[in-house]
């Protein structure tokens, strides 16, 4: 099974230190860990660190997986408008450093990840006619397409509607546990996160604040503290964790 | 973990469908492939057609049946025709071909590369620097190198638009090699090139101008079998080098994030592409004077065709460029008789109303 530490990471833009000191327990596949943290805490910046597109020191260590690309990174979504239908875009994400002929497996994995995000009938469709919500899904299948060991994805549902929200990190949750796959998503709903991840991460100004499963994390305290939110958790009808905010501090 | 477990089987999976699902997408896809390779087919029969019908064309008028024995039996033709077209019309009406397919290639690159429709080898200041040096030897008679005076006006072209890319290059490696700043550096370019070219033309003599008025037109007649041959080339050295990056440069056009998150290095690609084409144009523009348009409307063309894979984009925008400056170099013997009319007036006069044409009548999205 595929484990993901990080040890004292650290990145900058220029003199600007972006992640300071970022050192958590070993991640291990078949889980969902929610990224936490405000606006501008260095959450896209961590995976970009994780994918080797930024240098800095610390090490990412990754074990349990034979993948020459172990991880797969879905960034925001940037509104691009390539002539590419959906299914083109997706092939094109499975086929990044490969040969230029396809072959009939690669088209097998691509039919598997429209199916598996529910988007198959858009395969047609060229991508630059898609609503954001839609977009968003095709991006989510670029990155499935790539049979990650490690799936990072970058606020993953903020383009979707709540259907779909919940859709979506259902099926990112089950594909998890199915394929042994570890996924870190950026989330900004921590309802979502305390629903849908086993463990989350806070980090603040760059740096780890808090780690662990994810109602241990997710607490009043750390909401004021972190979020500048007063807010309770209460279980709900069902037994489950609910979150409730009050008011912005 | 346990009671995570439970939430996740308590939450059936549904699926985030936005229609009944549809038959196997594979089998659409090799459909679309298919009619892809149709059209690249259909590309170059209409490629050789318009060959065949610019080697009829001239003072000397064949049949297109005259015209195909002596492609493919010379021995069974006069020597007359065989002379006519193999020495005098071949090279060039493939140089049609082969400045055609290097400028759309170049220009399909940069639009890729730059994400930006606009860019072509003239928004980057490389045609202009071309001009800029063959307007020195033919008004005062430079050359750049002098041990080959007899190619001063090619040469200078070539030497000049390759240092327009390469300052380019280097000073966007100051600013990151971002889009914006290769864009800005190439329309600064342009604007001293064309202040330098008006700067020839006050000082030159009256002939000169004419000179170089004559060649920023753009002419093929001047192809010989030896440029050809150069042309020909460069073209077949960068197209493998360009295919080899081809599902990199179909990843560029989804923006510099979303590219390196699928593994490429948006930046190191962007310039070595950029010195690639660059090359591409120099040598098409110092051969055969600036032909715009081509290395604009050619991929635009391709895209709408084809779609930006560039497995079809590339040797699709190759097509329809070499295509239009074929029957450009039809056009520019036909509409007077007995005058051939500069090919880049031809292409700028006949391809923009048929751009527009396409544009209008496309329902796709391009661009």
């Amino acid at each position: 099974m595929v484990t993901l530490t990080l040890d004292r990471l650290s990145a900058r833009y220029g003199r600007r230190q972006i992640l300071d000191d970022i050192s958590t327990p070993p991640l291990h596949g078949g889980q969902v860990v929610a990224l936490l943290g405000p606006n501008a805490a260095g959450k896209s910046t961590l995976f970009r660190r994780i994918l080797g597109l930024l240098e800095g020191d610390g090490e990412v260590r990754i074990t349990g997986t034979s993948s020459e690309r172990p991880v797969a990174y879905m960034p925001q979504d940037n509104g691009a408008t390539a002539v590419l239908t959906v299914y083109e875009a997706v092939l094109l994400a499975r086929m990044q450093g490969r040969r230029l002929k396809v072959a009939d497996a690669d088209l097998k994995e691509v039919d598997k990840a429209l199916a598996a995000l529910g988007i198959d009938t858009l395969a047609g469709r060229d991508i630059g006619n898609l609503s954001g919500g839609q977009r968003q899904l095709v991006g989510a299948a670029q990155a499935l397409v790539q049979s990650p060991d490690i799936l990072l994805l970058d606020e993953p549902t903020s383009a979707l509607d709540l259907h779909r929200q919940i859709s979506l990190l259902s099926i990112l949750r089950r594909l998890a546990q199915e394929r042994n796959m570890l996924i870190i998503a950026a989330l900004h709903d921590l309802g979502h996160a305390l629903r849908f991840a086993d463990q989350a991460l806070v980090i603040e100004s760059g740096r780890l604040v808090d780690c662990g499963p994810c109602e241990q994390v997710v607490t009043p305290q750390m909401l004021r503290r972190t979020f500048q939110v007063e807010a309770r958790i209460e279980p709900c009808s069902q037994g489950r964790p609910q979150l409730i905010v009050e008011a912005a501090i | 973990m346990t009671s995570e477990s439970s939430r996740a089987s308590a939450e059936p999976p549904r699926p985030v469908a936005f229609a009944p699902a549809a038959a196997e997408d594979a089998n659409l896809y090799r459909r679309l492939v298919l009619r892809r390779q149709l059209i690249l087919a259909a590309l170059a029969l209409a490629l050789f057609a318009s060959l065949c019908v610019d080697l009829a064309l001239g003072p000397a008028r064949f049949g297109l049946d005259q015209v195909i024995a002596a492609l493919f039996t010379p021995g069974s033709v006069e020597d007359s025709l065989r002379v006519i077209l193999w020495q005098i019309r071949m090279p060039v009406a493939l140089m049609a071909l082969v400045v055609g397919a290097s400028l759309s290639i170049a220009g399909a690159q940069m639009q890729t590369i730059l994400s930006n429709p606009l860019a072509s080898p003239f928004t980057l200041g490389i045609s202009a620097g071309a001009s800029f040096g063959a307007a020195l030897a033919l008004a005062f008679g430079v050359t750049l190198v002098p041990a080959l005076v007899d190619y001063a006006i090619p040469l200078n072209a070539f030497i000049m638009a390759m240092l327009t890319a390469l300052a380019i290059h280097f000073l966007s490696m100051r600013r990151g090699v971002t889009i914006e700043t290769i864009v800005l550096l190439g329309i600064a370019m342009v604007f001293i090139f064309n202040s330098l070219m008006a700067l020839i033309q006050f000082f030159a003599s009256q002939q000169a101008v004419s000179a170089v008025v004559f060649w920023t037109m753009g002419s093929l007649t001047k192809a010989t079998w030896p440029k050809l041959g150069i042309a020909f080339a460069v073209l077949a050295v960068v197209v493998p080098l360009l295919a080899r990056h081809g599902w990199a440069l179909t990843a560029m056009r989804l923006g510099d994030a979303k590219a390196e998150s699928l593994g490429v290095k948006p930046r190191a690609l962007r310039l070595e592409v950029l010195i690639m084409v660059s090359l591409l144009a120099a040598i098409a523009v110092s051969f055969v004077g600036t032909i715009g348009f081509v290395g604009l409307v050619g991929p635009h063309i391709a895209r709408l065709l084809l779609g930006e894979d560039q497995r079809f984009f590339l040797p699709g925008s190759a097509l329809c460029g070499a295509l239009m400056l074929s029957v450009g170099s039809v056009l520019s013997k036909v509409i007077i008789p007995g005058t051939i009319i500069p090919i880049g007036i031809i292409t700028s006069l006949v391809g923009i109303p048929f751009f527009l044409f396409l544009i209008l009548n496309h329902k796709k999205n391009a661009w």
